[in-house]
Formats: structure tokens, C-alpha cells, sequence
């Protein structure tokens, strides 16, 4: 019977596989997404080659409004804006995966582990859970950051961690679905162990739910790791990260009408937001749920 | 019904010993005996929750005031900022999700679930700035800080509160909207939806006694949940919006080390939290008649 499985499945499998690629390619929405986050990429990794200008240098004259040598204007610093936006992807595409990477593994192992065994674990992990998800991640993160004192590795540690328990619920979901499943009694009475079970078995069997939260995750990841750069907890300066260039620059808008020293790099993070969610929203529809 | 609100009180309880190490300023080693702050964490621990029963919060480290005056004030500011940001959303939202229901399909669905999507997904901040630029500079209807001056009415104090409070607006939108929306086209599925069209009842009946009494019901539970998030994005509104409330408290004593201050701020804001979540429960038991009646037996 296992040689029966093992014949049929590769193939079904890739059929399946070929079929929700062809589906996600036909979307328009997640077509899109993909494109605007492939740019800010290629701009995360080539952006100070590209720049017409040195993202860091202050050698320009200040505030200058667009012009064709400075498009999107200058800062008050006399930095270049358009140089800073294609700069600036640089960080928040480095800090925000990573923090949706520790936050996706260390919920699926708690969602694994909660929904596979159930009973004392379940409710301890899922209260603790609970415990976390009471205060908002902004309250969390700030006080976190205040007492182990901030640094790159701190906001993704601190993200990640906050992230872990909310991931960990889509997960526990999953796996109670699957367990009932026959290939899991089968799997046990075989004698495999319960990791093996878990990881091996049950693990590929949830992969699609994990994906679209990871995508999910990452569009908060965004949004949490700009909102703590914003307040002065994330990325330092000099880096030209976007929500940094909002944070030196929003006072200005006060005094005068210096708008394009905060408008670009806003644009700049709403395109990748709304990229990163038109991607997942795709991934949603197309592992349907 | 008591064992769920005290099961909701738990995580609070666990929040303030999660917090209760931040309690000892381990970089303020010049240790202040007055203050307490050389004793071992458990013991200020102990001292701090005694304080708290009755009813006193502390010394602020930064301004040498007790805390809760300058918290309470803050408190009510925030609270004006938040309530104008629900009374503008929580119509907004239910109207937008309960539209897109009736239009399900159409592209007006589509284009007010995207947009609520997206909206919700932006930063805070960045929708402020972007508010900002539009309604404060470019048309110039709205001024741009939040502060109002010292002697303004009410009315004035509410215009100056438009700008930030619509910048949550435009994250909390996309939840409560998504979530009117789904449960509106499930109560129009239902078999009683069904019946009542039947029974030769109009459109606008139907939805009013029919559909809305049961699609609303899981958005008041959103809404409760939302009210955690409202409260962290007041951190970021209130500092870009330059406005004295308890996200600015919170801001200020974090970045001042001002541990008292932090601490208590954010128990407040747990607090306030629970509280917000109780308020919703009751309010949902009171709507839905299948939990009232197995609450009382």
C-alpha cells in the first residue's frame, strides 16, 4: 500500500503545485504585489549604487523644493530625498523579515506542539498566550526596548516574540484540523515520535495556512518595526530609512510647506504595505481560506 | 458568566509580573533609598502592588510628582482623542462593511474591501502625515496639531482632535468593516433571512430587524478587540500630533527612564484594556439573547 502512495502522490502533488502557481500568476492584484516588492528589493540591495546621489551626504542646499537634479527635493539637512527613498528600503527589508522569520518559526513550533498534544500544555502555552496578546505590541515593544536598551537586534527579537503567540493560534488551528486525520493515527501507530509526527507529517499538511500568516506577519512587521524607527526606537540615523527621513523631516510641516521631504518616503512605505498585502491576499485566496 | 470575566481578568494579572521586573532601574545604581529602588525586585514588587490597593501609584522618577497626577489628566486627553476616533469609525466602518455586503461582488465591494485592506495595513503615522498634507495644508480645513489652545470650547477642542482621530479611523476601518461585511452575508444566507423575504417583508425591513440585529454581533467583539491596537497607535498619534495623553506619557517616560511612570502608564492602558473588553462582553450578552439566557441558568 505504501508503494501505491508513494507512486501516486509525487504526481498529484505537482499537479497541485503547477495549478496554484498558474492560479497566482493570473491575478492581477498579487501580480502587482509581487512587482512593487521585487523594485524595493532590487532598491534594498542596489539602492546606494543607483542613487544619483550619496544617500548619507549633507554637501546640497537645504530644503530645495523638485528640481531635475534633486526630483524629489531636498531635506532640511541638505540630504538628497530621492536618493534617500531608493536607499531607504534597505533596513525595514532587513529588520521586518527577519522579525516575521522568528516570529513564523516560533509559532509554528508553539502551534505544533499546543494543538498536537493539547490538555495541561495547551492551556498553560495558550494563557501565557493570552497574557501577551493583552497589551498592545507598540506598549510592549516600547517598554522592552527601554529596558534592554535598543538596538537592531532587540526590535527584531522584541517583534518576533510578540508575533510567535498570534502566529502560533493560526497554527494550533490547522494542526487540531489535521490530527484527526487518519494519516496521523497511522503515522503514530507505527510508532513514529511525536516530533517526527509533527514535523514530518503533520507540518507539510499545514504549510499553506503558515505561508499566507507569514505574508500576514510581514505586512505587521512593516508596520511595527516604521511606527518604533518613528518614535526613535528602531533604525538609527544615519541610516535614510523611510520612517526615519518622516521622523527627522514631519516637525517641518508645521512651520512650511516643505511637504516633499516627508511625502516620498511616505509613499514609499504605503507601496510596500499595500504590495506586501496584495501578495498575501492572494496567497489567502488561492490556499483557500 | 463571572468565570468568563474573571478568565478575561487572568492575563492582566500576569501582564503586571511580566512588568514587575522593569520595576528595578537597573542602570539608576546610585541607589536611592528613598525611594526604595536598592531593595530586592520582589520586595518592591510587593510594596508597589500594596501601594496599588490603595490607590497609590508612586512618585514620578522624572518630574517628582506623585505619578497619578500627571497620568490622570493625560488619561482624560486620550480618552477625548479616542472617543472622537469611535464615534467616527465605528459608523463609518459598519455603513462601508454593511454596503459592501449588499453589493456583493460588485466592484464597489471589492474597491471598499481593498481600500479598508490597505488603509489598515499602512502605519499610523504615515496616514497622519498624509492627512496632514491634505487637509491641513493643501485645503487647509483642519489644523495640524492636536493641542488646542488653553481656553477653547468643546467644539474647538473636537476640531483640533478631527486630524489625529482620523488617522486611527483609517487603521481601525478596515477590521470593523471586513467584519460587518461578513457577518452581514452570513445573516443574508441564513434560512431566517430567507423567510422573512418570504413573508413578503421589503428590503429595508428585512435588513433592519433581520439582517443588521445578527450580522452586528461579532462586530461589537472586533470592536473590543481593537481597542488594544487604539491604544498603541495613540502612542505614535499622540507624539506626532505633539498632543499631552497617556501614549505621550508612556512616550516621554520611556525614552526619560522614568520607570514609575512607565510602569503605572501601562497599567492604566491594561486596565483600560480589560475594561473596554468587559464593557464589550456585557454589551454582547445584552444583544444576544442565546448568551443572556444560558449566562442566567
Amino acid at each position: 500500500m505504501s508503494t501505491v502512495a508513494t507512486i501516486v502522490q509525487p504526481s498529484e502533488i505537482r499537479i497541485a503545485r503547477r495549478e496554484t502557481r498558474r492560479q497566482l500568476l493570473r491575478s492581477k492584484t498579487f501580480m502587482a504585489g509581487v512587482i512593487i516588492i521585487a523594485f524595493w528589493v532590487f532598491c534594498a540591495i542596489f539602492g546606494y549604487r543607483i542613487a544619483p546621489h550619496d544617500p548619507l551626504s549633507q554637501a546640497f542646499p537645504q530644503l530645495q523644493g523638485l528640481s531635475r537634479a534633486y526630483p524629489f527635493g531636498t531635506d532640511q539637512l541638505g540630504r538628497d530625498v530621492f536618493s534617500r527613498v531608493l536607499a531607504g528600503a534597505r533596513d525595514i527589508l532587513i529588520v521586518a523579515p527577519l522579525a516575521t522569520l522568528l516570529g513564523v518559526v516560533g509559532g509554528t513550533t508553539i502551534g505544533l506542539v499546543t494543538g498536537y498534544f493539547r490538555g495541561l500544555t495547551d492551556d498553560v502555552i495558550s494563557r501565557i498566550v493570552d497574557a501577551v496578546l493583552s497589551l498592545p505590541l507598540i506598549v510592549i515593544a516600547v517598554t522592552v526596548l527601554v529596558a534592554l536598551g535598543h538596538s537592531t537586534l532587540t526590535v527584531i527579537v522584541v517583534i518576533g516574540l510578540v508575533f510567535a503567540p498570534i502566529v502560533s493560534r493560526t497554527v494550533r488551528a490547522a494542526v487540531l484540523a489535521e490530527r484527526q486525520l487518519d494519516y496521523v493515527s497511522a503515522s503514530r501507530l507505527q510508532g513514529e515520535r511525536a516530533p517526527y509526527v509533527m514535523f514530518v507529517e503533520i507540518l507539510p499538511n499545514v504549510f499553506g495556512p503558515i505561508v499566507v500568516e507569514a505574508t500576514v506577519r510581514l505586512g505587521y512587521a512593516i508596520f511595527a518595526v516604521a511606527g518604533l524607527t518613528f518614535l526613535g526606537f528602531g533604525v538609527q540615523p544615519p541610516s535614510p530609512d523611510w520612517a526615519l527621513q518622516i521622523a527627522d523631516n514631519y516637525t517641518l510641516l508645521g512651520a512650511g510647506t516643505y511637504w516633499w521631504t516627508v511625502l516620498f518616503p511616505a509613499l514609499a512605505i504605503i507601496s510596500l504595505v499595500v504590495a506586501v498585502n496584495l501578495v498575501a491576499d492572494g496567497l489567502a485566496r488561492v490556499f483557500g481560506r | 458568566m463571572l468565570v468568563f470575566a474573571a478568565s478575561q481578568l487572568l492575563p492582566g494579572d500576569i501582564g503586571r509580573n511580566v512588568l514587575g521586573p522593569f520595576a528595578s532601574p537597573n542602570d539608576v545604581k546610585a541607589l536611592d533609598h528613598q525611594l526604595g529602588v536598592d531593595r530586592p525586585i520582589y520586595v518592591q514588587y510587593g510594596a508597589w502592588i500594596g501601594k496599588l490597593a490603595h490607590g497609590n501609584l508612586g512618585m514620578s522618577l522624572e518630574y517628582k510628582v506623585p505619578v497619578a497626577s500627571l497620568l490622570g489628566p493625560s488619561l482624560v486627553n486620550s480618552l477625548k482623542l479616542a472617543a472622537v476616533a469611535f464615534v467616527l469609525v465605528v459608523p463609518l466602518s459598519i455603513v462601508g462593511g454593511v454596503f459592501a455586503a449588499l453589493r456583493r461582488g460588485h466592484w464597489l465591494d471589492r474597491l471598499i474591501t481593498l481600500t479598508g485592506l490597505s488603509l489598515t495595513a499602512v502605519p499610523e503615522f504615515i496616514s497622519a502625515i498624509v492627512l496632514i498634507l491634505i487637509f491641513g495644508l493643501l485645503l487647509n480645513w483642519l489644523p495640524v496639531t492636536a493641542a488646542s489652545p488653553a481656553d477653547a470650547d468643546a467644539v474647538t477642542q473636537i476640531r483640533y482632535l478631527i486630524l489625529p482621530g482620523l488617522a486611527l479611523v483609517m487603521v481601525l476601518f478596515g477590521y470593523i468593516a471586513r467584519m460587518a461585511r461578513a457577518g452581514t452575508i452570513e445573516a443574508l444566507e441564513s434560512d431566517y433571512t430567507r423567510t422573512a423575504f418570504l413573508k413578503g417583508l421589503d428590503t429595508a425591513t428585512v435588513i433592519r430587524r433581520h439582517v443588521l440585529r445578527n450580522s452586528l454581533l461579532p462586530t461589537i467583539a472586533v470592536i473590543a478587540t481593537q481597542m488594544g491596537y487604539l491604544i498603541g497607535g495613540l502612542v505614535v498619534i499622540e507624539k506626532l500630533f505633539n498632543y499631552n495623553g497617556i501614549g505621550q506619557r508612556i512616550y516621554t517616560a520611556a525614552l526619560n527612564k522614568d520607570f514609575t511612570m512607565l510602569q503605572s502608564g501601562v497599567l492604566v492602558v491594561g486596565i483600560v484594556y480589560l475594561t473596554a473588553t468587559l464593557l464589550a462582553d456585557i454589551l454582547y450578552s445584552l444583544l444576544n439573547p442565546r448568551i443572556r439566557y444560558a449566562g442566567v441558568e
